[in-house]
């Protein structure tokens, strides 16, 4: 069953994807793999998930789209439908998600054919993990207020300063680094590097932990990194505007080189559906409850909106202005995100109370996790306030407040 | 005609202003952090969760006559008007105190409107600083007073226990359980000392880092005919009328707690700055903050307006006492969601302070039913 309008080859290709992701489905793990791949903490699961990209991409449903010689497969408008694919198939998602998701598309944009080359092939396969070290202790929303120095001493950077929430640094071999290379300048003041993290000589990466009670993200210190000048991506003094692009792939506003792997909202709301069914208190179950079902139905109605809406994005003649609909990706699906998990400590009432841990709690104690987690998604990447800013800045013209 | 200044006087004034005092001293946020987060692996990780609070402050709250406060002068109790354990509690939940005071509480309403005789010697315990906890809640986490998870049966001149009381809240700071079971004539009310031979605290691993929970089993747990507190044919009814108090309570710590959710948030947002302009001066973030105080006042008025009538209306306790935990609910998860939004990353991490809040407030927020099961049941008080 191919869909309307997949070329030859297109339908050929989604064929073949359903094929290997249907032979190819991992059997889970032993232990419990994380609900995202931001919350990747143990040795073990690093080693599970890197072999799952691995094999993924060795069968050509990553990178598609991209140069064979950067480790792509060289077509074009294939890589929509391996996401596509990948998500229907319900299998775990990808390990390398900065990498993917905001390096990847970094570099082809701004690399040189060196950078490409040597940077990307890895990076698609796992074999080196990436973070992004943008936010700093005194600069998050005010992303150019990055205090981090690199300071030129003849073709070397050194480089010195303190990231903070960097997501996977623990496991990273690269990081994409927002660096101040001059005083003088807010945004023309900025370069854009990438820097060795894993064995490092002057960078020291900490643990910090989330209010779930997890680490996953970290602080990382440079304290007279070293590096050559050819880790510099992009002139000197246009780190904003590289930046802009990484912002553009991490708040989903543009199609990443993998992706779809995890679970959708539309699983969410079938979980949510089902443990609203089983849920019985005072007589009845919670999907009889019909303040209870109206929320949850609401929820489903949103879901299929933003589906529909990324279907419409694609949809020239039915977009008005090409950034409308692609910016607000990142605000619906993280604060519907939100809304799924509180409609499902609703739904379980005493028994939201009960933590992972627990043989009691609902569904393994995922939703209040989700719930903590959720708040993790409306802050990183440009937290909600930040974008409703963007949408009403630049989508619709308004003043703008800073 | 209820008293225009709620009746809150002097002695109420001069509780809370004791207690703020003394709050302010032994539980400081810092402190508060060192009890419960100190580490987050034993917080979460440990095989048998933990329950910690500080046993020491707790005697002293004791000593401060705390238990006391809403137990009869028959019992040996101050019997203070409702008013002034809502004061109270609200100071708790400002701190965000572990501690069994708020399950005492709730042991202590129930107890009050059950048969004299039988409570008092468990009222005088409480007086002297047993920690009580109700053991009311079955399976399903039902609030419903008729629903319970145990079976009393009648054997000669004693009583046999069995099944599980769920939820039951601050279990391991408890020295006994007020306990409801099915039993011939309807749900009956029993006290049960925690070490009595036969019962088993099951703890629970929960989110919130101030209290604990546990599932408590009773396994023919054989207890004399005098610890029937209630029999069966009224004991449904000692519930419902204890529930205005423990609602109000309730509702009053979870204002405690809101306010400090909006103070913490206001003074973050004058001390962090972003594009060169503290972030109360963006207005995504000064109106939520002003929307938080609205949503606190509201529910501060309706709790002192539920106090105020169980102190001098009682026919209009209940619905009073649902409207305040209804709003309380609802302003809870609004303060929470945004005092972690607008802290950004540091909100998110361990290390803030609002973690703490958040979770006891989620917490808050369903004990005793949330707000949709407050308006389903203010429904038919209409
Ligand atoms: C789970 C998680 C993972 C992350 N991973 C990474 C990572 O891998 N790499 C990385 O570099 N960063 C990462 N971040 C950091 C994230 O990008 C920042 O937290 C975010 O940009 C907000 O910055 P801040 O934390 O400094 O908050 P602040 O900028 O201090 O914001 C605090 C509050 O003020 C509001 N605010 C600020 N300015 C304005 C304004 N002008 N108008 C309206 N409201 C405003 C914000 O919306 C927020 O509610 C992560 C964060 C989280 C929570």
């Amino acid at each position: 069953m191919s869909e309307r309008k997949d070329t030859p080859e297109q339908a050929e290709f989604r064929e073949y994807c359903r094929r290997w992701l249907a032979e190819n489905r991992p059997t889970p793990p032993p232990f419990r793999l994380p609900q995202s791949p931001v919350e990747v903490m143990t040795e073990q699961q690093r080693v599970w998930l890197c072999a799952w990209q691995k094999k993924v991409h060795q069968a050509g449903l990553i990178a598609c789209d991209y140069p064979r010689e950067y480790g792509g497969g060289g077509h074009q408008g294939f890589q929509r439908i391996a996401s596509a694919e990948l998500a229907r198939a319900g299998v775990p998602y990808f390990i390398n998600v900065i990498g993917l998701g905001m390096a990847a598309p970094t570099i082809l944009h701004h690399g040189t054919e060196e950078q490409k080359r040597r940077y990307l092939p890895p990076l698609f396969s796992s074999d080196e993990i990436w973070c992004q070290g943008f936010s700093e202790p005194g600069s998050g929303s005010d992303l150019a207020g990055a205090q981090t120095f690199a300071e030129r001493r003849g073709d070397q950077w050194v480089i010195n300063g303190h990231k903070v929430w960097t997501t996977l640094a623990h496991f990273a071999s690269w990081m994409i680094l927002l660096a101040r290379s001059s005083r003088e300048h807010k945004y023309d003041g900025l370069t854009y590097f990438i820097v060795p993290i894993a064995g490092a000589p002057g960078v020291t990466v900490r643990p910090l932990v989330k209010m779930t009670g997890e680490t996953g993200f970290n602080e990382v210190l440079f304290e007279d990194l070293h590096v050559p000048d050819s880790l510099r991506l992009d002139a000197v003094g246009k780190g904003w505007t590289v930046a802009m692009t990484t912002l553009l792939y991490e708040r989903g506003a543009a199609e990443s080189p993998g992706g779809g792997g995890g679970e959708s909202h539309e699983d969410r709301i079938a979980a949510l559906i089902e443990l609203a069914k089983h849920t019985r208190r005072d007589g009845r179950s919670a999907w009889e409850n019909p303040v209870t079902r109206d929320r949850i139905l609401k929820l489903l109605i949103r879901v299929e909106a933003l589906k529909q809406l990324g279907r419409r994005a694609r949809v020239e003649a039915l977009t008005d202005h090409p950034m409308r609909l692609p910016l607000q990706g990142k605000l619906l699906t993280t604060e519907i995100s939100q809304d799924v998990a509180a409609a499902a400590l609703e739904v379980e009432g005493m028994s939201s109370t009960l933590y992972l841990r627990d043989e009691n709690a609902p569904q393994g104690g995922r939703w209040p996790h989700a719930y903590m987690n959720s708040y993790g998604l409306t802050i990183a990447a440009g937290t909600s306030e930040i974008q409703r800013n963007i949408l009403g800045e630049r989508v619709l013209g308004m003043a703008k407040s800073k | 005609m209820q008293p225009k200044d709620y009746g809150f006087g002097e002695d109420e004034r001069i509780l809370r202003d004791s207690a703020r005092r003394f709050l302010d001293e032994v539980a400081s946020i810092d402190k508060v952090r060192k009890l419960v987060a100190a580490d987050h692996g034993e917080a979460y990780e440990s095989a048998t969760p933990p329950a910690r609070y500080d046993g020491q402050v707790w005697q002293k709250m004791v000593d401060l006559g705390w238990t006391a406060l809403a137990v009869p002068e028959s019992a040996g109790g101050v019997a203070m008007k409702c008013v002034a354990v809502a004061a109270l509690a609200e100071e708790i939940g400002r701190r965000a105190l572990p501690s069994p005071l708020l399950s005492t509480l709730f042991s202590t309403f129930v107890l009050r409107e059950a048969e004299a005789a039988a409570a008092r010697p468990w009222l005088e315990k409480i007086v002297g600083g047993a920690g009580a906890a109700l053991a009311i809640t079955n399976e399903e986490g039902s609030w419903e007073p008729a629903r319970t998870g145990l079976r009393a049966q009648a054997k000669g001149d004693q009583i046999v226990l069995d099944g599980t009381a769920h939820f039951v809240q601050d279990a391991r700071k408890a020295s006994f359980f007020v306990v409801s079971a099915a039993s011939d004539g309807g749900v009956a009310l029993y006290a049960v000392a925690a070490e009595h031979p036969g019962v088993t605290i099951h703890p629970d691993h929960i989110v919130d880092l101030t209290r604990d929970q546990a599932r408590v089993a009773f396994d023919r747990v054989s207890i004399p005919a005098a610890a029937q507190i209630a029999p069966g044919e009224t004991g449904v009814a000692v519930l419902r009328s204890a529930l205005p108090a423990m609602l109000t309570v309730l509702a009053a710590d979870m204002t405690g707690a809101a306010e400090w959710q909006l103070q913490t948030t206001t003074a973050y947002a004058k001390v962090r700055h972003q594009f060169d302009h503290p972030l109360g001066f963006f207005q995504a973030v000064k109106h939520p903050i002003v929307n938080m105080m609205v949503a606190i006042d509201e529910t501060r008025s309706l709790v002192y307006n539920a106090a105020c009538a169980i102190d001098g209306e009682p026919e209009l306790a209940l619905r009073y006492a649902r409207m305040a935990k209804s709003s309380a609910s609802d302003t809870a998860a609004f303060c929470s969601g945004r005092s972690v939004q607008l802290h950004g990353g540091i909100g998110f991490t361990w290390e803030c302070d609002v973690q703490i809040y958040f979770k006891r407030q989620r917490h808050s927020q369903m004990l005793l039913g949330d707000g949709v099961y407050q308006r389903e049941k203010l429904a038919e008080l209409l």
